[in-house]
């Protein structure tokens, strides 16, 4: 499996990551360079095998559904780039 | 004055219950250290004031003789662990400026402890490097001269770029180097695939990464969540195991920490291993492998049998897939925690058109190439068409290693010994620029352990031809790093303590 070009820009794009055109070919031997090295994995036989969902075994673990934190917006805040009142200041998101 | 940095933490912690010394003292002859040894670049951050004040508050408790177990004695922190109110930026420059409004659990335990706090040690840039060469703060010089080296030179290459000063490992390379240049007593660490374990290897100190679940994760900067776990980096089995007892535990806040009480790892120091059974895997042995590496870890073997284990060679046979399987299953869940850097309520932010071009200049200006190109490879091997064929087989293959050593241990196997590391340090700039996959290979034999959940341990065991320090590794059953900490003892004892550099840098 390799990928494109097209297909290095379609996930720079689903990764949130701008990419300049002379850095596509780079990016895309880069990556083929990895995907050549997990290529082998295809060949191993894991019929009947389940993924692992937990490291260790044990059960995610519940508590009592009650509030146990908040009122603490200052702190929320307080490393952000840009705010206006308590809330965070981003470019316009809808027309 | 008698160099008060030379005393192992063991030491300086039984120096202050004796009274023969303060923690003021200790702490100032830290922080000197650390100035001199400012140019290997493994400190980003130094919080003497903090310190200074911390060693007092320590002398008071120690003076009305309520002194808690690691009271008084100077640590690095790692930078992926919150410090409240302290630069926090898993050496990214996505994170500008972040300081936390809170403690990661790990680190609020040690203060709890009495630890006092000597500042932030570099690391690769989001953990993701086996050399601390992808740190926006730049690389971080081993303390130990490279073959044939003459002083000149390299405290010359130290004033410069640091090309062919040798690498402390990655990614905990800052912590490994510090420890081992005796500019903290010790210093806290995290391995995803390697990154306690290799750099300890590297720079002849000693490592543990407990049991998935043994620490919490809280407040520590998540690269992979199923595989990173919190644990020291220092000079002696011993002075690992005080460090350990403090950092483990249970942590409510943590829903993958395991609800189990914390033994006293310093009272497996010197227990015996009569009758301990040592599984040795043929897989281990690779093709060409590193002559030197695979006598050491014959001596491994004969150390661990003259102390009276018994030694029988196992197979798992699924080691060869361990590293590609990691290469999927790491870059796809840093995908998803590497998310979170957008630039909108914290870190770094570039200006945009609109949010999408916000998020996309910002983590473009924001990551270096390395974590550029493993949220990339991670998006792919999760995105629709591939998440199948990719990460749900990796995930498959993870239960198949896993299932390896469970048969092993099921058989009898107490611990498993292999090689640390398939050579001795390398030199800054000389790999991985051509290729991605040479570096990755430096992590072949620690991956299988984070992949399968276990305990591993790096203990220094021996020299190369060259001089440079080798390690050997413990691979353990869950929770059992009692039994590591025996083990790594007899070999410590066996090979006798690292003699670690005299200071040529300052």
């Amino acid at each position: 499996m390799s990928v494109d070009q097209a297909t290095v820009r379609r996930i720079a794009h689903l990764a949130r990551i701008a990419v300049t055109d002379e850095e596509v070919p780079h990016l895309q031997g880069e990556i083929n360079a990895i995907l050549s090295f997990v290529e082998a994995l295809g060949a191993v036989d894991v019929e009947g095998v389940e993924p692992m969902t937990s490291v260790i075994p044990m059960k995610l673990p519940m508590r009592a559904d009650v509030v146990t934190d908040g009122e603490i917006g200052r702190l929320v805040l307080a490393n952000a780039p840009l705010t206006e009142d308590d809330f965070f200041l981003v470019p316009k998101i809808i027309e | 004055m008698t160099d008060l940095t030379a005393l192992t933490l063991a030491e300086a912690r039984d120096a202050l219950a004796a009274k023969q010394l303060s923690s003021l003292e200790l702490t100032q002859a830290y922080l000197s250290a650390m100035e001199r040894g400012r140019q290997l670049n493994a400190f980003i951050v130094e919080t003497p004031e903090q310190a200074l004040a911390m060693a007092q508050a320590s002398d008071a408790r120690i003076a009305k003789d309520e002194a808690g177990p690691i009271e008084g004695l100077p640590i690095g922190v790692k930078d992926l662990y919150a410090t409240k109110g302290v630069h926090t930026q898993a050496c990214s420059h996505i994170l500008h400026h972040f300081k936390p409004t809170y403690e990661s659990t790990v680190t609020s335990q040690l203060w709890r402890d009495g630890a006092v706090m000597l500042g932030k040690l570099n690391m690769d840039e989001f953990a993701m490097g086996s050399s601390n060469e992808t740190s926006y703060y730049g690389p971080v010089a081993s303390p130990w001269l490279p073959p044939n080296w003459s002083v000149e030179k390299a405290r010359a290459a130290l004033r410069s770029d640091k090309r062919g000063l040798l690498v402390p490992g990655g990614s905990s390379g800052g912590s490994a180097s510090a420890v081992a240049a005796r500019l903290c007593l010790a210093a806290t660490a995290s391995d995803t695939g390697g990154s306690i374990r290799q750099p300890a290897a590297f720079t002849g100190a000693c490592g543990i990464k407990p049991t998935y679940g043994r620490c919490s994760r809280y407040g520590m900067v998540a690269f992979a969540s199923s595989l990173d776990q919190a644990g020291p980096i220092a000079r002696t089995m011993r002075d690992a195991a005080i460090m350990l007892r403090s950092m483990a535990g249970y942590d409510p806040k943590d829903s993958t920490c395991y609800d189990a009480p914390v033994p006293d790892y310093e009272a497996a120091i010197g227990r015996s291993i009569k009758g301990l059974k040592i599984g040795v895997p043929k897989e281990y042995r690779l093709d060409g492998m590193n002559a030197e590496i695979e006598k050491l870890w014959g001596q491994g073997v004969e150390w661990l049998r003259a102390a009276g284990a018994r030694i029988v060679d196992i197979s798992l046979p699924n080691t060869r897939h361990a590293l590609p399987a990691y290469y999927i299953v790491a870059p796809a869940e840093a995908s998803s925690n590497l998310a979170r850097y957008d630039g909108v309520r914290y870190g770094l932010r570039e200006p945009g058109k609109d949010i999408t071009d916000l998020y996309e200049k910002t983590r473009a200006a924001g990551f270096g190439e390395e974590v550029r190109r493993r949220v990339m490879i991670g998006t792919y091997v999760l995105s629709a068409g591939y998440y199948d064929a990719y990460y749900v087989r990796a995930q498959k293959i993870r239960t198949l290693i896993k299932r390896d050593f469970e048969i092993a241990f099921a058989d009898g196997v107490d611990a498993i010994l292999t090689p640390a590391t398939p050579s001795a340090a390398f030199g800054i700039g000389e790999k991985g620029s051509a290729d991605p996959v040479e570096m990755y290979l430096n992590d072949v034999f620690t991956v299988t352990v984070n992949m399968a959940g276990l305990p591993g341990l790096v203990t220094p065991a021996g020299r190369s031809a060259e001089g440079l320090p080798l390690g050997l590794q413990l691979i353990g059953r869950p929770f059992d790093e009692e039994t590591l900490f025996a083990l790594g003892e007899v070999i410590e004892q066996s090979a006798g303590r690292t003699v670690l550099p005299q200071a040529w840098w300052g």
